[in-house]
């Protein structure tokens, strides 16, 4: 009789303390698609049905950002765009980095944000990681949709040269996804024990945007300091974006070797990390 | 013997007390540089059984200890316990919500837990559109859900507001969304937590058929927490006992509610007393109440005849002396009194052992509190104490799909109906 040697072998699943670093669990990750499919569309329907403007503030936001930003940098501080219409220039960074910045902010906080539907049912917890990607991803498509528009309006005026590389478009997007999310998994695996730290990130993003060529171009920053810049795996993400749509800086396909090794590694090191204390983060969120 | 589906080996959950953020940091560094050294965590040694009663001289404490079963294909169980015992934590460790410090749970098949109704419902979202997402949630794919939609619609009751955001449902249509969804998983393993406690009795009757017809019907295993015994009695077929942290009694539903229900009767519903009640002429020796043909020791439902004893040694003049008791309820307020001198049986002089019996099914459940008077010559008092006892009547064993509650009023005398 076959059905009575229940035998460790035959057990479906295990539960227990000690798992491998490296039991990832990808596979449930993959059955669970639809519930990726159903949270995104969650957050895009309801994250303005309360609101008048509704589906507006996707533009009105980035607009005033970008308005001010003209404002203050360009005609206050009077940094250099490298001779690109000021308009797109700060818009072509603001958009890009908005969409990193909530995706890193939103990821961090992930286990707090999610503790009550956390801690009522199992489902594979990088789901919800995942669906702050896509729901953003979603938000910024709209924006760069926008930023065309002024792309296009001055390319007639022949103010701008966007060229061939516009083409690589989606892969720094996934880029710059996977780097969010990697950064953001591993501080989530922090906040949720050391609650300090969301104070930090927060305040911490900020700082980091100086630390990017969002508001400057790269070729601005003196001989001496072009190091930290080079280091910075965000950089050639947005010397991309100017190049390619505004024809202005430098880049070749060299300067994206280092975000893309950057990006896997991060993200896989996000990835175990964030599945070692997801298991038990309840216990101390 | 059937197949066993969920098989417990040695499982614990270790908590820290107190604000978890102050001397974490001391803590886990320690906890790194044993581990780097390859010892074992310095703070599994620690810890306390949890007697959240008691304070403890540990930080840490033992939510589970050491607990073994094994579940059987097909089988309904009623875990049981007091607050605090490690019911939701241990309904939390196999619905993967968290995991055990030590030991091993071996499943078999897909297990769907139900430790909440409605979890991840966006209140802006319409009934249909929650349907799919708490369905997903739950680990049904689109497809599932579309199969069975209908059928969770029609079980919801709620088919008029399906396409309205759901919060404008009342409370009740709420919930019964959420337990349709939630009925219709097609999961080997069904976790239920005490979700039973909302909606009106028409709906708990589905509910409580519902999970019957998945686990005697369908062959499915059902792990079922709840304090209403009741409700444990006439779905459930084992029951296990939890009692700070560990597994006190693994057996029948029916001798798992008695168990854990007896777990106090014996000081509860048997008072003894030394020489606190000794005056010069009496001494009151014990009060108890039992079930008929039963001991003390055993819990007292609402279908038994009830024995109420009092133990009196009496030492001159026997005759001038009566017992009187006053019947109270949890607020204080007084039912109706009874006496010895209404019947035939009086005090003696020497040891007297008298009983009063109570009608079977007398008592409505609840708890009751007994005002004790000793009465001289049928006008002087001549003892006096208040609330010498209390005893609890609880829930018996009730008809699949009946009323599970509490009927109003505190007594159900049994009257003679006839057709004229």
């Amino acid at each position: 009789m076959k059905e009575y040697k229940d035998t460790e072998g035959e057990w479906d699943h295990v539960i227990q303390s000690q798992t491998s670093l490296f039991d990832l669990r990808l596979n449930e990750v993959w059955h669970y698609r639809d519930l990726l499919f159903l949270f995104v569309r969650r957050d895009f329907v309801t994250v303005y049905k309360q609101t008048i403007l509704g589906p507006l503030w996707f533009f009105i936001q980035p607009i005033l950002t970008t308005i001010t930003f003209t404002i203050i940098f360009g005609n206050v501080a009077q940094l250099s765009t490298d001779g690109a219409p000021k308009l797109v220039f700060y818009m072509a960074g603001i958009t890009l980095w908005n969409y990193f910045s909530t995706c890193l902010t939103a990821v961090s906080g992930v286990f707090n944000a999610n503790a009550g539907i956390f801690g009522k049912v199992y489902f594979p917890r990088l789901i919800m990681p995942l669906t702050i990607v896509i729901s953003n991803l979603m938000k910024f498509v709209v924006q760069f949709v926008m930023f065309l528009v002024f792309v296009i309006y001055f390319y007639f005026q022949g103010e701008i040269q966007p060229n061939f590389w516009i083409l690589l478009t989606p892969i720094v997007i996934v880029l710059m996804a996977v780097i969010s999310m990697g950064i953001g998994l591993i501080l989530s695996s922090m906040t949720t024990k050391y609650k300090d730290l969301t104070m930090l990130i927060g305040f911490g993003i900020q700082l980091f945007m100086y630390a990017t060529p969002v508001i400057y171009p790269s070729s601005s920053i003196p001989e001496g300091y072009q190091w930290l810049i080079q280091m910075n795996p965000l950089s050639g993400l947005f010397d991309y974006m100017r190049f390619a749509y505004l024809g202005v800086g430098e880049f070749g396909l060299t300067s994206l070797l280092y975000p893309t090794g950057f990006a896997f590694i991060i993200l896989a090191l996000g990835i175990v990390v964030f599945n070692k204390v997801q298991k038990s983060f309840m216990d101390t969120v | 013997m059937s197949k066993i589906v969920i098989k417990a080996e040695h499982i614990s959950k270790q908590y820290r007390l107190g604000l978890v953020g102050t001397g974490t940091v001391k803590d886990d560094m320690k906890r790194w540089w044993y581990n780097l050294r390859g010892k074992e965590d310095p703070f599994l040694k620690i810890g306390e059984a949890n007697d959240r009663a008691v304070k403890g001289e540990s930080d840490y404490v033992w939510s589970l200890r050491d607990v073994n079963f094994e579940i059987n294909q097909g089988d309904s169980v009623g875990i049981i316990g007091r607050n605090g015992a490690g019911k939701s934590t241990l309904l939390k460790i196999l619905s993967q919500v968290t995991q055990p410090t030590t030991g091993k749970i071996y499943t078999k098949g897909r297990i769907a837990s139900l430790l909440e109704v409605g979890t991840g419902f966006h209140p802006e979202m319409t009934g249909r559109e929650n349907i799919y997402l708490n369905g997903a949630i739950l680990g049904m794919r689109r497809h599932e859900i579309t199969r069975k939609f209908d059928e969770i619609v029609a079980f919801s009751g709620v088919e008029r507001y399906i396409d309205t955001p759901v919060k404008r449902y009342s409370s009740g249509m709420y919930v019964r969304l959420a337990f349709a969804v939630a009925a219709h998983l097609e999961s080997e393993i069904l976790i239920v937590d005490e979700v039973l406690a909302v909606g009106d009795a028409d709906f708990q009757k589905k509910c409580l058929g519902k999970m019957s017809d998945v686990s005697k019907g369908e062959g499915r295993t059902v792990l079922f927490v709840s304090h209403n015994m009741a409700a444990v009695k006439s779905l459930c077929t084992k029951g296990i006992v939890l009692k700070n942290g560990s597994v006190l009694y693994d057996g029948t539903a029916v001798s798992a509610v008695s168990t854990y229900l007896s777990g106090d009767s014996e000081s509860l519903n048997h008072k003894k007393f030394g020489d606190e009640y000794e005056f010069n002429s009496f001494k009151l020796k014990e009060i108890f109440i039992n079930p008929k043909g039963k001991t003390s020791s055993e819990a007292l439902d609402e279908y038994q005849e009830l024995e109420f004893n009092t133990k009196i040694l009496i030492k001159e003049n026997a005759e001038r002396y009566h017992l009187t008791y006053v019947l109270k309820n949890d607020t204080g307020e007084a039912l109706f009194t009874f006496s010895n001198t209404s019947s035939s049986t009086k005090l003696k002089n020497g040891e007297n052992h008298i009983k009063c019996f109570f009608p079977k099914g007398f008592l409505n459940i609840g708890n009751y509190f007994l005002d004790c008077y000793i009465i001289e010559d049928s006008k002087k008092t001549v003892f006096y104490e208040s609330d010498i006892m209390s005893f609890t009547i609880q829930e018996g064993e009730r008809e699949l799909g009946a009323w599970l509650g509490k009927e109003p009023g505190f007594i159900k005398p049994v009257f003679n109906w006839v057709q004229v």
